[in-house]
């Protein structure tokens, strides 16, 4: 990964819900333009309080986020939106009492080419335009996933930060989800992505990093892990590595 | 039965208005806000005092419009009160909640809503004193609305239950067609989510606060314009303001009009059957009856 390429950087980064509770302790990490890179790690690992902590929610008490080398640690979650960085939490990921019209345009109500881009929006999820007058609630698992992928996608980000999204879904739809995160890449998008679904994830990953108590294990390219034991012995038995 | 009806109809469109407010206010910022019907005191008096000032600087305004008591002066004084009693809830909630809630947790601005109530009510008895008034001296009289001369309804009551109406129409319209009504809807519904989605949570908050306390005022206007301008208006409706938001559901707004006619409908039939002494123990029964069988609200999600 040369320099110029990296959008998202994060280094050195200690974060956690409660002040001198740190669940990050010492985590670095880069991502390229157009790539996907996946963390995976035993449960408790602070995969999710990492990504929560890049998208605003999570205090920050040292350390340094930065995009395109601006530094974006400490900046409220609603201005990270404009500033390119998307976020799709785990559950909750849309507004079940507006439509899937309503969810689209709340994201787009910013935006000077709302109407062109919900309409580009129809065009790359035909199901969505399918159902725009249904009230999201009423979506399907992997509906709503879509959904939510739309809803980070309608402000054109460079960075979509993706919490589990395969999880709940059936594997067919989980599948799709995946396939369709990797295809954001050919847009120009980042994708940061936790996933518990590590053989899916490592196979449309192009680089992954595994956490184990907040701090960096190992990282590689996927294709290097995915051919690698230890990964999912790590993953499935949460056991130790030492750190490198 | 039916005057019962109409009565509990005209109730429910005030309980309706002031419950919205209060049934936002609870989702979003997760707290049971018991001053929120002390906004309805302060908008009945806020719209009494503008009215003297109008009436008494454009005197052809004290003219009454229409058959209703209602004068022009007190119209425009109504649409003041509103934006004042919008504007108190926001200074209360940076004087006292906000400064709370950054450093509290709810249950503590549960018990400082108490005292904020307590304080309105008192200053407010403090400065226009305990001696309920009137907007009008005028007596409106209540006129039969069909063959049955036993069914009466004044012309101010038929003015207060459309205006409501029209009022609630108007937030309907906000909330289901402006992309700022999205924003509102998908605070109260996951304030979270609303942030990454590029929602300023604060601006959303206090907006929430002068919609909520605007809708309030009004609530309390309606109410002095049909009996009495008084510092007990507040803790008069807490109870049905409560009812009328958990029957419809912890931050349903549509929960929250539905459970204010339920809650005005259900007191005002229960004088048909019960002594009067009974009818405010109507709200309560509401409440536990809800609880029991659908503990969430009719409208309200699972949390």
């Amino acid at each position: 990964m040369s320099a110029p390429d990296i959008v998202l950087s994060i280094d050195h980064l200690v974060a956690g819900y409660v002040r001198d509770l740190p669940i990050l302790r010492n985590v670095s990490l880069r991502l390229s333009e157009a790539s996907v890179v996946v963390i995976i790690g035993p449960n408790g690992a602070g995969k999710s309080t990492l990504i929560k902590a890049v998208a605003g929610l999570v205090p920050v008490s040292d350390g340094a986020i930065s995009l395109r080398g601006r530094d974006i640690g400490g900046i409220r979650s609603d201005q990270l939106a404009r500033l390119g960085i998307s976020y799709v939490p785990q559950t909750d990921n849309i507004f079940r009492t507006l439509t899937v019209r309503q969810n689209l345009l709340l994201v787009l109500r910013r935006s000077a080419s709302g109407d062109k881009r919900l309409h580009e929006l129809y065009t790359m999820f035909p199901p969505l335009a399918e159902k725009q007058r249904d009230s999201a609630g009423s979506l399907s698992g992997g509906q709503r996933q879509m959904l939510a992928i739309a809803m980070a996608l309608a402000t054109e980000p460079s960075v979509i930060l993706m919490d589990e999204p395969s999880a709940g879904l059936s594997p067919k739809a989980a599948s799709e989800v995946l396939t369709l995160a990797r295809g954001l890449t050919e847009r120009g998008v980042s994708i940061l992505l936790v996933e518990q679904n590590v053989k899916q994830a490592l196979a449309i990953a192009d680089h992954c990093y595994i956490l184990a108590e907040g701090r960096n294990q190992l990282d590689g390219p996927s294709e290097q892990l995915l051919s690698d034991p230890v990964v999912g012995e790590i993953y499935l038995g949460g056991k130790r590595m030492d750190p490198t | 039965m039916i005057q019962g009806l109409l009565d509990g109809l005209l109730v429910g469109s005030i309980v309706s208005l002031g419950a919205i407010g209060l049934t936002m206010v609870m989702h979003m910022l997760r707290f049971a806000n018991f001053s929120h019907s002390e906004l309805l005191s302060i908008g009945a008096y806020g719209a009494l005092v503008f009215d003297r000032i109008f009436a008494a600087l454009v005197p052809v305004a004290a003219s009454s419009v229409g058959p209703l008591s209602l004068t022009w002066a007190l119209f425009l004084a109504m649409i003041v009160a509103m934006a004042l009693t919008g504007l108190s809830a926001i200074v209360i909630d940076k004087l006292v909640f906000k400064r709370i809630r950054e450093t509290a947790g709810p249950l503590s601005m549960v018990f400082a809503s108490f005292g904020v109530a307590l304080i309105i009510r008192n200053v407010l008895a403090l400065i226009f004193g305990l001696k309920p008034q009137l907007y009008s001296g005028d007596i409106a009289f209540a006129v039969t609305i069909s063959t049955d001369p036993s069914l009466l309804v004044k012309p101010d009551q038929v003015f207060v239950f459309c205006a409501a109406v029209i009022i609630m129409l108007a937030l309907h319209f906000v909330l289901s067609r402006t992309t700022f009504g999205y924003a509102l809807r998908a605070v109260a519904e996951n304030p979270a989510l609303a942030q990454v989605a590029g929602v300023r949570l604060s601006t959303v908050i206090a907006m929430t606060w002068i919609i909520g306390g605007a809708l309030a005022g009004a609530a309390g206007v309606f109410q002095a314009l049909d009996n009495q301008v008084s510092p007990m208006i507040g803790s008069d409706f807490v109870l049905a303001l409560f009812a009328a938001a958990i029957v419809g559901g912890i931050g349903s707004v549509y929960g929250a009009v539905l459970g204010g006619f339920v809650v005005g409908i259900a007191s005002s039939l229960a004088l048909v059957v019960l002594p009067p002494g009974y009818s405010p123990a109507m709200p309560f029964l509401i409440i536990l009856a809800i609880l029991f069988i659908r503990p969430n609200g009719i409208f309200g999600v699972e949390r």
